[in-house]
C-alpha cells in the first residue's frame, strides 16, 4: 500500500460557510505530513472527517485503506486522533487519564508500556497531578500518550502545539520524528508555519482549499521572484517606504527585517537589492542593508493568500462555522 | 525607584519591584523587577508555567501580590485596583469579544462598562469600524466574522475607553500570517499614539517587532531588554534560539 490517507474531492458546508472546497491529497506510507494554515482554514473539519468523526458532504476519503465512512467501525480500531482542545479529563490524573483511554480499548497502560515509554517517562513525575494542573506542553504529552495507547497504525494530531511555548513545541516535534522513525505515519495540523520544516510533505490550507501541496523545501523554491531581506534602524518608516516603491509587488515584517518582492520578474536580485537601496537612501534610510534571501513557506503562503484576505470582510463572507 | 511623584508624567507605565506571588509552598512569581516606558510596546515572553499569566492578573488588579510592590499607570496594586482596572485595556485569544453581539454592540458594551457617554460610544464606534472597514459587517455577529478581523475588532474595542496600558495575552494566536502583521501594526498605531503596550506571544518573529522584551522562566526574569541587545549580550541569531537557551538550560 503506497497511501496512508487518500482523499478526493472532498466537500463539507456548514450553513453558508465551505469549511472544504474540493480538497484532494495522498499521504505516502511513513511520512511525517503536515497540513499548514491559520485557524478557521478547514483542519479541524478535515481532521475530523479522516477520523471518521464526521461524514463529507461529497467527496470520499480512505485511511490505511478503509473507507472513512463505509469501514469507519475497523478504521476506529486504527486511528489514534489527538484533538486541537484540550480532551482530556480535567479532574481526572494524569494516570487516571492513561488509564481510562486504554480501557476504551480493552487495553491498560502497563500492557502498552514500551509502546508509550518514551512519552510517558516524561510525564511519570506528575501522574497523581490533576490533568488540569498540568502546564501546556505537560497536557499535550499526556493527550499524545491517551492518543497512542491502543497503538494505533496512523496518528492525526489537530494542532499540537497551539498555545504552547516555542521549548515545548519542539520537543513535541521531536517525538512526533521518533513515532514517524518507528513507521507510524503522523498526520499533523499547525498555524505555525516555521513547523513545516518538521514535516516530509505539507498541504498549505486556507480557506478550505489547499493552495499548495509538496515538500517544504519544495514549497519554499516555488515562490518564483527573488526575495530581498532589508534592514534598517528605523523600522516602520523603512517598511513604509517599500511599500512605496513603484514597482513593490509586496512588502512586510518578518521577524527582524522586512521582506520584500518585485512585481518586475526579469530583474536579478542583485538589480532589484541595488535598485531598492538606492530608494531607501533617497527616502533617508541610508544605513539600510538590502540582502538576497531564501523564501520560507510563510512567504509562499502569504503570497498563495491571495489579495482578497487583505480586504475587510463583507456581509456575504464569513468565518468559521 | 524612589522619588515622590511616582503618578507623574515620567512615571513608567509599569514598575514592578521584587514583585512575588506564592501558591501554597509553590512560588509562582518569583520576585520580579521591571518597568515599562510609557508608549513602548513590551514583549511579555516566557515557557508555559513560567508565571506570565499570574504576573499579568498581579498587573491587572485581578490577584493581590504575595510580596513586592508594582504600580500600573501610576496606581498601587494592593490598593487601586479598581483604579487600575479602569487605566487599563485587555484582550486574549480566549476572551475578547461576544461572538452573538454584533461589532456595534460590543463596542456599546464595553464603552458602557467604561462609562464613556453615549455620544462618546457612537462617535468612537464609527470611527472604529470606518478604520477597520467593519461598516458593512457592524450589525451581524461577530462569530461571523473571520478570526483575523475578530483580534483586529477586539483590539480596538480594547482601546475604545483610550486606556493608557493595554494587555494583550496571545493575541494572534492561530491567526494567518497577513493578519498577524495587520494586527501588529494597529499595536505600532495604538503606541504611536501614546499607548503603552504589554503583548504575551509564541511566535518568536513577533519578539522581534517588539521595542524591549523580557524572558520568563520559573517565575523569575532571566533576560530583558532590546531584542538587538539580547541577541548580541547571548551571541544568539534570533530571539527564537535565545528562548530555547533560556528555557531548557543545558
Amino acid at each position: 500500500m503506497s497511501s496512508s490517507v487518500s482523499a478526493n474531492r472532498l466537500r463539507k458546508q456548514f450553513g453558508d460557510t465551505r469549511a472544504l472546497d474540493d480538497v484532494s491529497f495522498d499521504v505516502a506510507a511513513g511520512d511525517l505530513f503536515g497540513f499548514i494554515g491559520p485557524d478557521g482554514g478547514g483542519k479541524t473539519t478535515l481532521f475530523r472527517i479522516l477520523v471518521t468523526l464526521l461524514t463529507p458532504d461529497a467527496g470520499d476519503a480512505r485511511v490505511l485503506g478503509l473507507d472513512v465512512v463505509r469501514d469507519m467501525w475497523a478504521l476506529r480500531q486504527r486511528v489514534g486522533y489527538m484533538p486541537g482542545r484540550f480532551s482530556l479529563y480535567p479532574d481526572l490524573s494524569v494516570e487516571e487519564n492513561l488509564r481510562f483511554f486504554a480501557s476504551v480499548f480493552g487495553t491498560t497502560p502497563e500492557r502498552e508500556y514500551e509502546h508509550i515509554a518514551p512519552i510517558y517517562d516524561q510525564i511519570v513525575p506528575f501522574k497523581d497531578r490533576r490533568a488540569a494542573a498540568l502546564s501546556g506542553g505537560m497536557k499535550q504529552k499526556l493527550a499524545l500518550c491517551c492518543a497512542l495507547v491502543h497503538r494505533p497504525d496512523i496518528l492525526f494530531l489537530d494542532e499540537p502545539t497551539t498555545g504552547i511555548d516555542a521549548v515545548s513545541r519542539r520537543e513535541l516535534w521531536d517525538l512526533l520524528g521518533r513515532l514517524r522513525e518507528r513507521g507510524m505515519a503522523v498526520v499533523v495540523s499547525t498555524p505555525y508555519m516555521d513547523e513545516a520544516n518538521r514535516c516530509d510533505r505539507v498541504a498549505l490550507i486556507q480557506s478550505g482549499r489547499v493552495i499548495a501541496l509538496d515538500a517544504p523545501a519544495a514549497i519554499a523554491a516555488s515562490l518564483g521572484r527573488p526575495l530581498l531581506a532589508v534592514r534598517a534602524g528605523a523600522r516602520h518608516a523603512a517598511l513604509q517606504a517599500l511599500r512605496t516603491f513603484p514597482h513593490v509587488h509586496s512588502a512586510f515584517s518578518f521577524g527582524d527585517v522586512h521582506h520584500y518582492t518585485d512585481e518586475r520578474l526579469d530583474l536579478t536580485a542583485q538589480t532589484l537589492a541595488d535598485e531598492l537601496r538606492r530608494h531607501l537612501d533617497a527616502a533617508g534610510l541610508s544605513d539600510a542593508e538590502v540582502t538576497p534571501v531564501t523564501p520560507t513557506v510563510e512567504d509562499v503562503f502569504i503570497e498563495r493568500m491571495g489579495s482578497q484576505h487583505f480586504q475587510p470582510p463583507t456581509a456575504n463572507s464569513h468565518g468559521r462555522p | 525607584m524612589s522619588g515622590p511623584s511616582k503618578s507623574g508624567p515620567t512615571a513608567p507605565a509599569i514598575e514592578a519591584v521584587e514583585l512575588t506571588r506564592r501558591f501554597g509552598a509553590f512560588t509562582a512569581v518569583d520576585r520580579i523587577t521591571f518597568e515599562v516606558r510609557h508608549g513602548e510596546v513590551f514583549g511579555f515572553l516566557g515557557a508555559n508555567g513560567a508565571g506570565k499569566t499570574t504576573a499579568i492578573r498581579m498587573l491587572t488588579g485581578l490577584l493581590t501580590p504575595s510580596g513586592g510592590t508594582a504600580r500600573v499607570a501610576g496606581h498601587d496594586v494592593y490598593t487601586e485596583g479598581e483604579a487600575i482596572k479602569r487605566s487599563i485595556g485587555y484582550m486574549s485569544q480566549r476572551f475578547s469579544l461576544y461572538e452573538d453581539l454584533s461589532p456595534r454592540e460590543n463596542a456599546r458594551l464595553y464603552g458602557g462598562i467604561y462609562d464613556l457617554t453615549t455620544t462618546e460610544i457612537r462617535e468612537r464606534t464609527s470611527t472604529l469600524l470606518a478604520r477597520l472597514g467593519l461598516e458593512a459587517v457592524a450589525s451581524r455577529p461577530v462569530r461571523e466574522l473571520p478570526l483575523g478581523w475578530r483580534q483586529k475588532l477586539a483590539l480596538s474595542v480594547a482601546l475604545l475607553h483610550r486606556p493608557s496600558i493595554v494587555f494583550l495575552d496571545e493575541p494572534t494566536s492561530g491567526v494567518d500570517p497577513v493578519t498577524r502583521r495587520q494586527f501588529w501594526e494597529l499595536i505600532y498605531e495604538a503606541a504611536a499614539s501614546g499607548t503603552t503596550v504589554l503583548v504575551t506571544t509564541h511566535y518568536m518573529d513577533e519578539a522581534e517587532y517588539c521595542d524591549r522584551l523580557s524572558i520568563m522562566v520559573a517565575g523569575r526574569i532571566s533576560a530583558i531588554g532590546t531584542p538587538a541587545e539580547l541577541k548580541r549580550q547571548h551571541g544568539v541569531s534570533s530571539i527564537d534560539d535565545l528562548f530555547v537557551r533560556l528555557a531548557r538550560p543545558a
